[in-house]
C-alpha cells in the first residue's frame, strides 16, 4: 500500500536529523498558524500563489532561494566544525550522517539557492528593462517556479522521513547506482533535481523567446542593456544544457529502477559515460549561475559611477562568447579520469582562453569606474568585493586548468576553495547587489544602508577567513569531503576556516537585521519616486513597486540608458508636456495551474521515491487533467479600464514632479 | 514650471502610436505578434527536446558495442518492419501538414481528415514498436540484458514514449477544434502540435539511419 | 499583453517557425508543396534502406553515404514541412536552430571523442568498442 515506506524511514534514532526537523516542522506550523489566524490566506493565493506576474514570481524564486540559503548554510558551517574537531577524533558527525550533509548542501546551494536566486532576478527586471508588459508565457512561468518549490519540498522532506544521497551534489556511479546505495537517499536527489530541471527548462525556453521576441518599440537589440544580454545568454545556456541533465538523470534512475545496465559495473555499463554527460551539463549550468551575476554588476557599476557603461559592444561580444565557450571545456572536470594528453590539452587550452572574455568584463567595469563619480552604496560594495574575489577565484581556475596541476589538485581542498571562491564571490555577491539595488523597486522602500554595509563586510571577510586556508591545505594534500583526519599540519588552518564560517554567519544574522529594520522603519526609507538610485534603464521609470501593467503605455526607445537621457531632461524641465493617450490594458490572468501541477509533481514524486505506485498514478492522472482544464480556458485575459491606467500613472508622475520641485528648492 | 512639466513623462516618452502593418520594419524593436512568440517559443522547445535527443543518441553511440555476449543489432534488428514504421510516419508527417492547411483554411474534411490519418498511422507506428519491443523481451533481449540494449531501449522507446504523448496531444486538438472553432490560441496550439509531429519524423530518420540501418548492416 | 493581431503575417514581419509561407497561398499549393517533400524524402528512405543491405557500393564508405542522406532527409523535412528557409523574415528561426545543431555536434563528437580516448587507455581486460561504433571515432 505505502510502497517502501514505513515508520523505520522517520529517524527516530538520530539526535541531529530528529532535532532539526523537529525545529523545521514546528516553524512551519507556527507560520502557517499565524498566516491563518491574520486572515491572509485568500490574499495570498489569490495575489501570489496564483499569480503569473513576473514581478511576483520573481519575488516567490527569491524568497525561496533566501530560505534555503540558510539551510545550506547551516549544513556548512556543520561541516567547518566537524572539520575543525575531528582531528584525530571522530567529531560529532558519524560518517553516514556527514555525507549526507556535504551532499545536501552541495545540491541545496547549487539548484535551490543560487539557480531560484539568479532566475527570480532574471524574472523580475527582465519585462521592465525591456519596456514591455510581462514574459512570453507567464503561467508557464508558474509553473517553473512551483516546479522548483517541488525539488525544495522533496529534498527537505528527506530530512525527516528517509534520508539523502550520500553521494555528493552530483551522483557519480556506481556509488550511485542501488548496489552501493540501495536506500532511498539518491531517488530522494534524483527525483528533486529532475522536476525542478523541468521547471528550470521552461524558464529557459520563456526567458529566451522574450529577450528575443517582445521588446518595447524602438529597443533594438543593441539597445538593450548588458543585464538582458547576459540573460539571453544565460537561458541559452539553459535551454541547451538542461536536456542533458535530464537526460542523463533517467539514464541512473532507469539503472536504479528498472536494472538497466547504463552507468553499471556489470553488463557493459559504462559509468565514465556518466561523468562525461553530467559535466556538458556541469559546465554551462556554472555559467549560468554566474553570466547574470556580470549582468547585475553591469547595471550596479554603470549606475554608482554615473557613467554608461564602458564598451557596450565589446561586454555583448564577450558575453556571447563566454556562452558558447562554455560548451566547449567541460573535460576539465575529469581531466584525471584517463583521457589522453591530447584531448586533456585541447579542452586545458579551451579552458584558459574562457578566461579572455571575463577578463574583458572586468576591465569594462574598471573603465567604466575611472573617471566616474562613484558612490559607494551597498550594492557597489558588492561589486567592488566582486571584482576582487573574483579575479583571485578565476586565477585559480586558470591554475588547475593547466593538467598537470590539476593532477595534484582535483578533488583536493584547493579545487573546493577555487569553486567556492568564484560561486560566492562571483555569483553570490552578485545576487546581494541585485538584491539590495532592486529591492526598492520590488516593494517600495530601500534597505538600511547601515546593516547592509556591515553584512557586506562581515561577508567579505569571513570569506577570506573561510577559503583562503583551504587553498593552503588543499596545496598541503587535503583530500576533500573528509570526515576525519590525522595530519597535524592541516588542523590551524581548519580552525581559521571556522572562524571564517562564523563570521559569514554574522553577515547573515546582519542581512536577516537589515531586513526586520527596513520594514520597521519603511516610512523613512519609502522610495517615493520609483528612481531611488538615478537609474539608467527604463525599470527606474516605473513607480516602485510597479503596477501590474509595468508600463501605462509601452516606452519608445530612442537609444542605450534611454530613462538616463529622459530623466536628465526632464529635470531641466525640458520633458514632453502632454499627458499620453491611455489606452485599456488587457493582462493574463491569475491560474493555480503552476500550484496544483506542483502538487501533484510533489505526489508524483514522493511516490516514486517510496514506489508507492497507485500515487504516482494518481498524479500522473491528475497533472494531465490539470493541462486539460487549463488548455481549455475560454477567458485568459482581464482588463484593466483605461481611467484606472490613467490614474496610477497620473499618481507617479505627480510624486515625481514634487520631487523635482523638492530637489530645486533643496539646492 | 508646472509640476506635469516636471513630472514630465518618465514613462512614456512619445505616445504609443497606432502602427499599421506598413509602419512596422522587419526589426525586432517592438513585441511580436501571439501566433510568432508561441511559435518561436515552443521552436525553443522542440531544440531542446533535440539536444536531450542527442544526449540518448551519444549514449547509445559510445554503448552500442557494449552487448556483454548478448545479442547485437545485428542479431535482432527486422529491417522490414522498421521500414513499414518509417513509411507510417513518413505518410503520418505529411497528412499532419495536410490538416495544418485544413486548420488554417478552416477547412473541417481537410483538418479531422488528416488528423484522423495522422493518429491512425501514429498508433500504427506504435502498434509495430511495440511488438518488435515485446518480441525482443522475450527473446532475453530485454533492456536490462546489456548496456547496448539498455541504450537501445532508452533512445527508440523515449522516441515512442514522445510519438504516444503526440498522439494524446493529436486527440486532444481534434477535441478542442470541435468544442470552440477555429478560434486563434486553438490554431496557435495546432501550429505547435504540427512542429512537434514534424520534429518527431526528423528524430526517426536519425533514429532509423543510426541505430537500425548502421546497427543491422556492419 | 496587448499585441498586433494575430493570424495574417504583417508584410516584412518576423516568420513563426513551421506556419505556412505568407499570405493567402492556395490550399491546393500548399499540399502540393508537401507531396513535393514526401516525394523526396520516400525516395532518400529507400535509397538508404536499398544501401543498407546491398554489396553493390564498396562497404567501407556506406556509414558516411547513410549519414549524407539523414542529412539530406532532415533538410527536406526542415524546407518542405517546416517551412524553414533562409529568408530574411526565418533570419531568428534558423539562428535558433544552427545553436541547436552545434549543441548536438558538440555533444555528439565530443563524447565520442573523449570515450574512445577513454576507452582506448583502459586496460586490456575490459571490452573494446564494438565494430558500428568504429565508425564514429575520430582520431
Amino acid at each position: 500500500m505505502f510502497g517502501k515506506l514505513t515508520w523505520a524511514a522517520v529517524p527516530f534514532d538520530q539526535p541531529i536529523p530528529l532535532f532539526a526537523g523537529a525545529i523545521v516542522i514546528v516553524v512551519i506550523l507556527g507560520v502557517l498558524a499565524f498566516i491563518t489566524i491574520k486572515g491572509w490566506i485568500p490574499y495570498l493565493w489569490s495575489e501570489w500563489i496564483t499569480s503569473v506576474d513576473h514581478k511576483r514570481i520573481g519575488i516567490m524564486y527569491v524568497t525561496l532561494a533566501a530560505v534555503m540559503l540558510l539551510r545550506g548554510f547551516i549544513d556548512a558551517i556543520m561541516m567547518r566544525s566537524q572539520q575543525a574537531i575531528a582531528f584525530q577524533s571522530q567529531g560529532y558527525l558519524p560518517p553516514e550522517h556527514y555525507n549526507q550533509i556535504f551532499s545536501a548542501h552541495g545540491t541545496i546551494m547549487i539548484f535551490f539557492v543560487a539557480m531560484p536566486f539568479v532566475i527570480g532576478l532574471m524574472n523580475f527586471v527582465l519585462p521592465l528593462q525591456l519596456g514591455v508588459r510581462d514574459v512570453a508565457f507567464p503561467t508557464l512561468n508558474s509553473v517553473s517556479f512551483w516546479l522548483t518549490a517541488t525539488g525544495v519540498l522533496l529534498v527537505n522532506i528527506s530530512l525527516v522521513v528517509g534520508e539523502f544521497s550520500r553521494t555528493g551534489w552530483l551522483p557519480f556511479p556506481p556509488l550511485s547506482e542501488l548496489t552501493y546505495s540501495p536506500g532511498v537517499g539518491v531517488d530522494y536527489y534524483l527525483w528533486g533535481v529532475q522536476i525542478s530541471g523541468v521547471g528550470t527548462l521552461m524558464t529557459g525556453v520563456n526567458f529566451v523567446t522574450t529577450i528575443l521576441k517582445i521588446h518595447a518599440p524602438g529597443m533594438t537589440y543593441m539597445r538593450m542593456p548588458v543585464f538582458c544580454w547576459t540573460a539571453l545568454a544565460t537561458n541559452l545556456l539553459i535551454v541547451a544544457a538542461f536536456p542533458v541533465l535530464t537526460a542523463t538523470l533517467a539514464m541512473l534512475t532507469l539503472d536504479r529502477y528498472l536494472g538497466f545496465h547504463f552507468f553499471t559495473n556489470e553488463a557493459g555499463g559504462n559509468m565514465m559515460m556518466f561523468m562525461n554527460l553530467i559535466w556538458i551539463w556541469g559546465h554551462p549550468e556554472v555559467y549560468i549561475l554566474v553570466l547574470p551575476a556580470f549582468g547585475v554588476f553591469s547595471e550596479v557599476v554603470s549606475t554608482f559611477s554615473r557613467k554608461p557603461l564602458f564598451g557596450y559592444r565589446s561586454m555583448v561580444m564577450a558575453t556571447m562568447a563566454i556562452c558558447l565557450i562554455s560548451f566547449t571545456v567541460w573535460l576539465h572536470h575529469f581531466f584525471t579520469m584517463g583521457a589522453g594528453p591530447n584531448v586533456n590539452a585541447v579542452f586545458g587550452i579551451a579552458s584558459m582562453i574562457i578566461a579572455v572574455p571575463t577578463g574583458v568584463k572586468i576591465f569594462n567595469w574598471l573603465f567604466t569606474m575611472y573617471g566616474g563619480r562613484i558612490v559607494y552604496a551597498t550594492p557597489m560594495l558588492w561589486s567592488i568585493g566582486f571584482m576582487v574575489t573574483f579575479v583571485i577565484g578565476g586565477l585559480t581556475g586558470v591554475l588547475v586548468a593547466v593538467v598537470p596541476a590539476d593532477f595534484m589538485l582535483h578533488n583536493s581542498l584547493f579545487q573546493v576553495a577555487h569553486f567556492h571562491n568564484v560561486i560566492i564571490g562571483g555569483v553570490l555577491f552578485g545576487m546581494f547587489a541585485g538584491y539590495t539595488f532592486w529591492f526598492p523597486k520590488a516593494f517600495g522602500f530601500r534597505l538600511h544602508e547601515g546593516w547592509g554595509k556591515a553584512a557586506f563586510w562581515c561577508w567579505f571577510f569571513g570569506f577570506y577567513l573561510a577559503f583562503m586556508p583551504l587553498y593552503v591545505v588543499g596545496l598541503m594534500g587535503m583530500t576533500r569531503r573528509m570526515q576525519h583526519y590525522d595530519v597535524p599540519e592541516w588542523h590551524p588552518w581548519l580552525l581559521v576556516a571556522e572562524l571564517g564560517a562564523v563570521v559569514v554567519l554574522a553577515g547573515i544574522l546582519c542581512q536577516v537585521m537589515q531586513l526586520v529594520v527596513s520594514i520597521r522603519h519603511r516610512e523613512e526609507l519609502r522610495d517615493v519616486t520609483g528612481d531611488p538610485w538615478m537609474g539608467r534603464s527604463l525599470e527606474w521609470s516605473t513607480a516602485s513597486p510597479p503596477p501590474a501593467f509595468n508600463f501605462a503605455v509601452l516606452p519608445v526607445v530612442e537609444g542605450r540608458d534611454d530613462y538616463w537621457r529622459r530623466a536628465r531632461l526632464a529635470e531641466r524641465g525640458l520633458g514632453p508636456t502632454v499627458e499620453p493617450v491611455y489606452k485599456a490594458i488587457e493582462m493574463p490572468r491569475n491560474s493555480p495551474t503552476g500550484f496544483i501541477c506542483a502538487f501533484f509533481a510533489s505526489f508524483g514524486g514522493f511516490g516514486m521515491i517510496w514506489q508507492i505506485w497507485w500515487l504516482v498514478i494518481v498524479a500522473l492522472v491528475g497533472a494531465f487533467v490539470t493541462f486539460v482544464v487549463f488548455a481549455w480556458r475560454d477567458r485568459t485575459e482581464y482588463e484593466i479600464p483605461a481611467e484606472e491606467v490613467a490614474r496610477i500613472d497620473r499618481a507617479n508622475r505627480q510624486a515625481r514632479g514634487e520631487a523635482l520641485v523638492r530637489a530645486e528648492a533643496l539646492s | 514650471m508646472t509640476a506635469f512639466q516636471a513630472g514630465a513623462d518618465y514613462g512614456g516618452g512619445r505616445r504609443e502610436e497606432a502602427r499599421g502593418p506598413a509602419a512596422i520594419v522587419l526589426d525586432h524593436s517592438h513585441p511580436a505578434s501571439k501566433r510568432i512568440i508561441v511559435g518561436y517559443g515552443f521552436w525553443i522547445f522542440l531544440l531542446s527536446d533535440i539536444i536531450m535527443f542527442s544526449a540518448f543518441f551519444a549514449t547509445y553511440a559510445v554503448l552500442s558495442g557494449e552487448t556483454a555476449g548478448g545479442p547485437s543489432g545485428k542479431d535482432l534488428f527486422d529491417l522490414h518492419n522498421v521500414a513499414i514504421e518509417t513509411g507510417c510516419l513518413l505518410l503520418s508527417s505529411f497528412t499532419c501538414g495536410l490538416a495544418a492547411i485544413g486548420a488554417r483554411a478552416h477547412n473541417g474534411p481537410m483538418y479531422y481528415g488528416g488528423m484522423a490519418a495522422t493518429c491512425v498511422l501514429g498508433l500504427g507506428f506504435l502498434a509495430i514498436e511495440i511488438h518488435e519491443f515485446v518480441g525482443m523481451i522475450d527473446q532475453g533481449a530485454g533492456p536490462t540484458r546489456s548496456a547496448f540494449l539498455s541504450a537501445f531501449f532508452t533512445l527508440v522507446g523515449c522516441h515512442g514514449v514522445h510519438v504516444t504523448l503526440g498522439t494524446l496531444w493529436l486527440l486532444t486538438m481534434i477535441a478542442q477544434v470541435f468544442a470552440k472553432g477555429y478560434r486563434a490560441d486553438i490554431l496557435r496550439r495546432v501550429l505547435c502540435f504540427a512542429l512537434f509531429w514534424h520534429t518527431l519524423d526528423i528524430i526517426w530518420v536519425a533514429i532509423f539511419t543510426v541505430v537500425y540501418l548502421l546497427g543491422a548492416g556492419s | 499583453m496587448s499585441s498586433i493581431d494575430d493570424y495574417e503575417p504583417l508584410r516584412g514581419a518576423d516568420h513563426a517557425p513551421g506556419d505556412e509561407p505568407a499570405g493567402g497561398r492556395e490550399v491546393l499549393e500548399g499540399v502540393l508543396g508537401y507531396l513535393v517533400g514526401l516525394a523526396l524524402a520516400i525516395l532518400l528512405t529507400a535509397v538508404s534502406f536499398f544501401l543498407a543491405g546491398t554489396w553493390l557500393v564498396w562497404r567501407p564508405s556506406i556509414p558516411i553515404a547513410l549519414v549524407v542522406l539523414a542529412i539530406a532527409q532532415i533538410g527536406v523535412h526542415l524546407v518542405f514541412f517546416l517551412h524553414i528557409t533562409t529568408g530574411p523574415d526565418n533570419v531568428n528561426n534558423v539562428l535558433a536552430l544552427a545553436f541547436g545543431v552545434l549543441i548536438v555536434m558538440l555533444i555528439m563528437v565530443g563524447s565520442l571523442w573523449i570515450m574512445s580516448n577513454m576507452n582506448n587507455n583502459m586496460t586490456p581486460m575490459h571490452m573494446q568498442m564494438g565494430q558500428s561504433a568504429v565508425w564514429f571515432m575520430v582520431a
